[in-house]
């Protein structure tokens, strides 16, 4: 009796271990958000319905002087999809699509857009997006900084929406661990080989929340702006005091910060010293708080213009003044009007610094929703109208937004937090693998370079293209194959699932052509597979538009 | 005969000639044949082979051994064909090969970090956060290109954390990445047989043209339909087949060794034979802050038998005149042998090989202090210095200022040629 027991215990193993995978499974795959947000209710207030005017105004005027005609207004399946690759970085699903058709009233895009803001997918992506711009893309030195707990220290920040010059105050100044106060990475990204790079730090506060390159200050006069080293190092000063200890990010107000003069190799101390709006600089606080008080003070244009600028880039693609972080300096706004950036920069700080705010504003004005086709083949007034902002510029999509794409187009229904433990795993490691191998633009992810063949490879043949392209039960691919709709539908279902838009006549009709040749499902299914495989392929789907 | 292993015997060269007509790159199909290993003299493009030694290799341990000193380690040097030349005793089947390459026992940098190392070390250019310098291979494509290729023009080999890059020039620039060498190459077969496949790219032509119309000139600048055509040449290329090494002798694959660095060196002979003139081969895992010496020991089981076979088929098919050879890493290793018997970075007094495509060969440059107290070697070498000769060597004009993408103008390299080499 007693081996037999004793067999019947371990017979009992493999049960209880899949029992206690099956729960795990199922609490992880559990919603860990009750519902997906219902569209809103409006908060529009008539403040912002101004800005968007004035926005508005500014390119109207421009365009009159200039004698350019703006494109079309796009129709309202292609601002949806632009919506998506802007807020989650990827195009809409169709149960997406389905529930934006059965909204009613002529606001339904400001709603929509609300609904896209509010989604955490939203918080998320572009945490990836403000992470680049602050610490960049390397994972750096695993000890003391860690990327991942930096981004999502700014997810949870942008869901909360927290204010941003509140957001930038707390990079700038905050002390403690890297691990249990996340926001210290900013801080901690720039040591290397044990040291603190201030240099790096100066150069990277400035760039990402002044939108100013001062870099070669560093070193030497600026060549053609008016950076002087002394500003550079005096600005550096403000980081002198900061120093990473086994506690973490600490001020110690014993240091003093030294520099080694180039010519005598004696070293000489700097003080604190900012190159202008010396009356922003507040007399309390350490000196990472009086730098960043200054850097975020309301006075202080470059802070909301770069911002403004930075939300524009993000939202499409190309950033108002190129490069996102060279801008020229404020004009006297007592002597010229204002540009876009001032424009979008006072309503950002009369209101509180509200990220999302802005975002609404800069979709909600003429330029977002131009069409990207013009009437012309002119070269050159195609250009113009580019310039301008009076035709939508046709910008590639990212890796991340491409492996997002293609992942969405995949399914019918929407990937989000609500979607099922498999689903997000499979969406992690098919994006970490596939932006891995198509190759990272690094922080340089707003120039514009033309897409390569390893990548146009790695559409066509590669492993994830193959997996998802083929039917399955599962997917879009084997799903749309076997609904029991007409042909057409089909066809139809095909292009709303992968573009965001109908088919063409000609296009229809290719397709229908080879549907109708089919004689079994299995046909069927393997046409519905090259028709993917196209639309995949197809530059409308690696290009916003 | 089209037997080429990578292809799918469904979808041959012919039907994809069929889909390729009027597309931009199609006239080139038509095979001619641009093997650098059939031309001879000036008639031959210079190729650059970078053997790059990921994690920073030491210096003692390699070509510049103090055996017998307090940081010698245990280590023991052996004499080289080069005359004065002596390397260490890790490496007996690369010191019959040596003769005709040059040793830097004095390079310097400034950057002791890996990744900011690697990006010096590989551009000539120390990091900066605006600007994305590009890697010596990159250069060389872009100012010398090789047209008439159907394969990728700057190849990296071997895994890497950071390969080559286009960089302010271009991703287009980028090194094409194999990561397996010798054995995969990734995402070169169609998913679907010939008649399916055909029918794919008709779809494609339907969708993309729909997409044109009223975006014409815009379409045409993403270089999308290009970017397609030129990879569907390339998937039927024969040229790929310089990728396989299936067809080299039993016993030549045995010289190199059976490891991805060995395999790797092969390709890359093959590679420069058929004409591509930039390529990186990867061998990570120098890092040694513990257990230098059996570090080491593992590494050189790989490189000696790899390296060496590359030298001596490159001469033995008169390809080094023209090919450049440089093995070097990010920096070298401390002197001092810390309490895990390993060694930390060392960015000043470093060694590096360098030779081939007409460079002086058989020169010793600089040296470090037998007694680890000195930091700076003798002679020292900037990097830039090192790309500057290379640059010179093959008729590239290395003063030459490109504008970067800020509006700065940028020599491709700012470094001066070493006298020694030229």
């Amino acid at each position: 009796m007693k081996p037999s027991s004793h067999n019947w215990k371990i017979a009992c193993i493999p049960f209880c271990v899949v029992g206690l995978v099956v729960s795990l499974v199922a609490w992880a795959s559990s919603s860990p958000v009750a519902i997906s947000p219902k569209a809103p209710a409006l908060t529009v207030d008539n403040s912002m319905t101004s800005t968007v005017e004035q926005v508005d105004q500014f390119f109207e005027k421009q365009w009159a002087k200039q004698q350019t005609t703006p494109a079309d207004i796009s129709d309202d399946y292609l601002l949806l999809r632009r919506l998506s690759l802007a807020l989650h970085g990827t195009i809409p699903s169709l149960e997406e699509l389905r529930e934006f058709e059965a909204m009613q009233g002529a606001d339904r895009i400001q709603r929509w857009t609300q609904k896209l803001l509010e989604d955490r997918r939203f918080a998320d992506y572009f945490s990836e997006r403000f992470t680049r711009a602050y610490v960049g893309v390397e994972q750096g030195q695993f000890i003391i900084f860690r990327r991942d707990r930096f981004k999502a220290w700014l997810s949870e920040q942008i869901q909360a929406n927290t204010p941003y010059d509140e957001l930038v105050r707390t990079l700038i100044s905050a002390e403690g661990l890297w691990t249990g106060d996340p926001e210290t990475n900013f801080i901690t990204s720039a040591s290397a080989d044990g040291n603190l790079d201030r240099n790096k730090l100066t150069g990277s506060t400035v760039r990402a929340f002044l939108g100013q390159r001062i870099d070669c200050a560093q070193c030497h006069d600026h060549p053609f702006d008016h950076w002087k080293q002394s500003d550079f190092e005096g600005l550096t000063a403000f980081y002198g005091q900061v120093e990473i200890q086994v506690l973490g990010v600490r001020q110690n107000e014993e240091l003093k910060y030294e520099v080694e003069d180039r010519e005598t190799l004696k070293k000489r101390t700097v003080s604190p010293q900012v190159p202008f709006l010396n009356e922003c600089l507040p007399e309390e606080g350490t000196l990472r708080e009086k730098l960043a008080t200054w850097v975020t003070h309301p006075q202080n244009r470059r802070f909301e213009r770069a911002a403004a600028n930075r939300f524009w880039g993000l939202v499409f693609g190309v950033p108002y003044f190129d490069p996102v972080d060279d801008l020229p300096a404020p004009t006297d706004l007592s002597e010229s009007d204002p540009d876009v950036l001032d424009i979008l920069g006072q309503d950002f700080r009369e209101n509180g610094y509200d990220i999302k705010r802005m975002i609404q504003t800069i979709v909600a004005s003429k330029p977002f929703r131009l069409s990207s086709t013009s009437q012309t083949d002119d070269n050159e007034q195609i250009e113009r109208a580019t310039d301008a902002w009076a035709l939508f510029p046709l910008v590639r999509l990212r890796p991340e937004q491409i492996i997002g794409s293609m992942l969405q187009a995949s399914s019918l229904k929407t990937i989000d937090q609500n979607s099922n433990l498999f689903m997000r795993g499979r969406r992690f490691f098919s994006e970490l693998d596939f932006v891995r191998e198509y190759g990272d633009l690094g922080s340089d992810e707003l120039n514009d370079f033309p897409g390569t063949i390893p990548q146009a490879l790695l559409r066509m043949n590669g492993e994830f293209a193959r997996d998802n392209g083929s039917a399955s039960m599962l997917n879009s691919v084997g799903r749309v194959s076997q609904l029991d709709i007409s042909d057409k539908k089909r066809v139809e279902t095909c292009f709303l699932v992968c573009l965001t838009r109908l088919p063409t006549n000609l296009e229809r009709d290719h397709f229908l052509k080879q549907y109708q040749s089919a004689t079994n499902p299995k046909q069927r299914e393997k046409i519905t597979e090259d028709l993917f495989w196209a639309l995949y392929n197809s530059p409308e789907f690696s290009w916003n538009h | 005969m089209f037997d080429s292993t990578y292809l799918s015997s469904k979808f041959s060269r012919r039907d994809l000639c069929k889909v390729a007509v009027g597309s931009t790159l199609s006239f080139m199909l038509p095979g001619f044949d641009l093997k650098a290993a059939q031309k001879r003299g000036p008639e031959r493009q210079k190729s650059v082979i970078v053997l790059w030694m990921g994690g920073g290799p030491s210096q003692l341990e390699t070509w510049d051994p103090h055996p017998g000193t307090a940081i010698g380690g245990p280590g023991n040097a052996i004499k080289t064909v080069v005359p004065g030349l002596q390397i260490s005793d890790m490496y007996p089947l690369l010191a019959e090969q040596l003769e005709g390459m040059s040793v830097i026992r004095s390079m310097v940098s400034k950057e002791g970090d890996h990744e900011r190392g690697t990006k010096y070390l590989k551009t000539g250019y120390r990091p900066e956060p605006t600007t994305v310098y590009p890697a010596l291979g990159a250069i060389i494509i872009h100012e010398r290109p090789n047209k008439s290729l159907e394969i990728p023009q700057h190849i990296s080999m071997g895994n890497t954390q950071y390969p080559a890059r286009g960089g302010y020039l271009g991703g287009y620039l980028d090194a094409f990445r194999v990561q397996d060498p010798g054995k995969n190459i990734g995402n070169m077969r169609a998913g679907v047989g010939s008649p399916r496949q055909n029918r794919r790219l008709e779809n494609l032509d339907i969708v993309s043209q729909a997409f044109q119309k009223g975006r014409t000139i815009q379409t045409k600048k993403t270089l999308h339909q290009s970017t397609i055509d030129r990879a569907l040449t390339m998937m039927s290329s024969e040229q790929l087949h310089a990728f396989e090494i299936e067809k080299e002798p039993d016993s030549v694959r045995k010289a190199y060794g059976d490891s991805s660095f060995g395999r790797g060196c092969l390709v890359a002979r093959r590679l420069v034979e058929q004409g591509v003139h930039s390529i990186e081969v990867n061998l990570s895992g120098w890092d040694s802050h513990a257990n230098n010496f059996t570090g080491h020991q593992t590494q050189a089981k790989m490189l000696d038998p790899a390296f060496s076979s590359l030298l001596k088929d490159l001469k033995a098919r008169d390809l080094l005149d023209s090919t450049i050879v440089l093995c070097i890493g990010e920096f070298g290793r401390t002197p001092k042998i810390n309490p895990l018997e390993g060694r930390d970075h060392w960015p000043t007094g470093f060694s590096c090989i360098v030779g081939g495509g007409g460079l002086k060969g058989n020169v010793i440059i600089g040296e470090t202090d037998p007694t680890g107290k000195e930091k700076k070697p003798t002679e020292p070498v900037q990097i830039q210095d090192l790309y500057a000769t290379i640059l010179q060597n093959l008729k590239i004009d290395y003063k030459k200022e490109l504008i970067s993408p800020i509006g700065r103008p940028l020599a491709l390299s700012d470094g001066t040629p070493i006298e020694k080499l030229i």
